[in-house]
């Protein structure tokens, strides 16, 4: 089917110009080449995409990158113990990084990974992209597949005694970063990987996360400080038999942030959860977070917790699917999406999706927005709590559950603590 | 302590006048009781002194001490040391009733410019006050009035009031749902708290919780007005012949 030519117009505009990277390994290359080929085919995204309904992919696609004030030092795991990987406006740095080392983990720079003649990621670079793109087009993770230079390879062969930190810092107002992650979680193995930071005026961020049998991979962001950030991200997880995925995001603040995570439940009994919590205060806050889970095994589990807290014209979107392929029986799939308005001025786009080709499944799903509480407002101020106090509790009572999904307590009371934070600068 | 003066009160959305001129006066240290009929609006007087959204004041006073608790913040008026104990209390999902207290707490300590509590001090105060109302630890944990039954909500309340320790005590039915044994419990908080600097004003519909919190005064209120004031005996006389000889004596 040919393209809308906006479509194609709008592509070969952004495209014109850019060329994938020199001198990676025939492999590379080629994956690298097969991406451009398939993007041009599918098109960049544009706003008469169903799939972009709620969100303007133009902030993304302009050519310029868009300037974007130097925010304060994003907080990052401060209170961690971390093995930190930086990256300053896209690239690897080295001087601010620790060591490269640790038991249990090979881990390597992607633009390194990608000269070798050999290396494991030959059979995971672009292939969960290529493979997530099902009933519908995700062009930006294409577009990461085919220009992205640098990130980090990372491979789990046991329990990892400590969590990486993808810490992304900025010194250029006008700094593009286009990372990309790839990640193998082996046989038994467990690994914790944490991002945190500003990154780049524009970032478009995808990472592959492969978890074999029994395998768990836990991952922790959040975006927060940098108002004027424009993020698009990707995670494509693949699940073996019995292994675990557990995804959370904290979002504060930030003009345009579309977090998509794309996850297939391959293994019988593997389990998923992907939650998050992003709150925005303004008109030009908008933050759209877009899942789509398969489950293609038997007896797998999947959740989905999503909460946005939106006031002074913010705007939240939540699209998520559960697609449950024929023969992946005693499906338990969850999902929910709320929002919390805080005044009347706020809007939340939700479109909750569910497709389902199995008979023996158990899905549901909801979706709600509502103001606060005033009655409980009324208890809490009744026993001497200030009105913006009372109204912080309720909020990060409201946030809870998401919170919740975050299987570390320690990762959790910081994530806690930043929003509280965030809470009582935002007053 | 307490002074309200000719307090009429309608409806903010609506136009229902619900208090048609309330006179009270609870002095320091006094205990009063207040009965009445459903509807009447003692449950509006407590909210109207506490501070609640809805309700508009269009004539008279209310004061406890010499501060005017119209001028006031709902929780203002808790610092100042008012505190009601709700008829149905609120179901909090999410906020421990632990982190609840202590914010409270010390958002009143703040208030009056004393230091805050310490989490381990705090913890300490309030086991204390929990065991004598025989409220065990796990509750403590548990979110804010979120399944609790009905008995242990009115005891949570009674809780917060020993910990918050105010001068000015409403409480709007906390005798109903209590068993037997609750009652006495809550009771004998009650009277323990009591004394010369601290007021109460308790509304109940039955005699019985008034023969453990014995009171100085009851009033009778129908129809958004007190209608009859009088000794305990008052009481007895509504508990045994009801309302209706005495809206009779009174017309
Ligand atoms: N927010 C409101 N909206 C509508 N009507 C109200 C509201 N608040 C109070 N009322 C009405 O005002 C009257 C007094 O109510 P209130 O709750 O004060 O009575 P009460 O004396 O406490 O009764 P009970 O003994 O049943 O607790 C009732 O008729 C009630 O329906
Ligand atoms: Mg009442």
């Amino acid at each position: 089917m040919a393209l809308p030519k906006a479509k194609t117009d709008a592509t070969e505009a952004r495209l014109s110009g850019l060329s994938i990277p020199e001198g990676g390994a025939a492999w590379a290359r080629e994956a690298r080449q097969d991406a451009l080929n398939r993007l041009t085919g599918m098109g960049l995204p544009y706003r008469r995409d169903e799939y972009w309904r709620f969100t303007n992919p133009a902030e993304f696609l302009a050519r310029e990158t868009p300037r974007a004030e130097i925010a304060l030092d994003a907080p990052g795991f401060e209170e961690t113990d971390v093995l930190r990987v930086v990256f300053t406006d896209g690239v690897f740095d080295a001087e601010a990084s620790d060591d490269l080392s640790l038991e249990h983990l090979e881990i390597e720079r992607f633009s390194e990974a990608v000269t070798k003649d050999i290396h494991w990621i030959k059979g995971l670079l672009g292939v969960l992209e290529t493979a997530g793109q099902n009933r519908v087009d995700r062009p930006l993770a294409t577009f990461n597949t085919a220009f992205a230079e640098d990130g980090i390879v990372l491979r789990a062969t046991g329990k990892v005694s400590k969590p990486v930190h993808l810490d992304y810092r900025r010194s250029d107002d006008r700094a593009e970063a286009v990372l990309r992650h790839v990640v193998r979680v082996e046989n038994g193995a467990d690994l914790t990987l944490l991002e945190s930071g500003v990154g780049a005026a524009r970032l478009n961020t995808a990472m592959e996360v492969d978890i074999a049998d029994r395998g768990g991979f836990h991952h922790v962001r959040m975006q927060g400080r940098d108002h004027e950030r424009r993020a698009a991200t990707h995670v494509f997880a693949r699940l073996g038999e019995e292994s675990t995925f557990k995804s959370f995001t904290l979002s504060l603040n930030g003009m345009m942030t579309r977090n998509e995570v794309i996850v297939t439940l391959k293994g019988d009994d593997a389990v998923a959860h992907v939650a998050g919590a992003a709150l925005g205060d303004g008109r030009d806050f908008h933050h759209d977070d877009t899942v789509f889970i398969t489950h293609d095994a038997v007896n797998c589990e999947s959740r989905q917790v999503f909460k946005k807290v939106l006031r002074n014209g913010a705007t939240g979107v939540f699209q998520g699917k559960i697609l449950v392929e024929p023969g992946a029986q005693k499906t338990d799939g969850y999902q929910i999406s709320q929002s919390l308005l805080l005044d009347e001025d706020a809007n939340f786009l939700a479109k909750p999706e569910l497709e389902i080709y199995a008979d023996d499944v158990q899905c549901s799903h909801g979706s709600t927005s509502g103001a606060i509480d005033e009655t409980a407002l009324f208890y809490l101020k009744s026993r001497g709590i200030p009105e913006d106090k009372a109204q912080d509790l309720l909020v990060l009572a409201f946030v809870a559950e998401a919170l919740a999904e975050i299987e570390d307590e320690d990762l959790a009371e910081t994530l806690r603590l930043q929003l509280a934070g965030w809470l009582e600068r935002r007053r | 302590m307490l002074n309200i003066k000719g307090l009429k009160v309608k409806l903010e959305e609506e136009d229902k006048q619900i208090l048609k001129g309330v006179d009270l006066e609870v002095g320091a240290g006094q205990v009063h009781a207040i009965m009445g009929p459903n509807g009447s609006g003692k449950s509006t007087l407590s909210y109207v002194l506490s501070g609640r959204d809805g309700y508009e004041v269009t004539d008279g006073s209310a004061h406890m001490g010499d501060i005017d608790l119209l001028e006031l913040e709902p929780e203002e008026r808790a610092a100042a040391g008012l505190f009601l104990a709700f008829q149905y209390p609120v179901e909090i999902p999410g906020v421990g009733n632990m982190t609840f207290l202590r914010t409270a707490y010390n958002a009143q300590r703040k208030a009056r410019g004393e230091d805050e509590v310490s989490a381990a001090d705090f913890l300490k105060l309030v086991r204390e006050k929990a065991k004598d109302l025989k409220i065990d630890a796990e509750m403590l944990k548990r979110p804010v009035n979120v399944g609790f039954s009905g008995g242990e909500k009115k005891r949570n309340e009674i809780l917060q009031m020993a910990v918050l320790a105010p001068k000015m005590c409403i409480l709007d039915e906390t005798d109903s749902g209590l068993d037997v044994d609750a009652m006495k419990l809550v009771s004998d908080g009650v009277n323990a708290l009591r004394d010369e600097g601290r007021s109460f004003l308790v509304i109940t519909h039955y005699q019985r919780l008034l023969d453990h919190i014995v009171p100085d005064v009851v009033h009778i209120m129908a129809d958004g007005r007190i209608v009859k004031t009088g000794g305990p005996e008052l009481a007895l006389e509504v508990e045994k012949n009801g309302y209706a000889d005495l809206m009779d004596e009174v017309q």
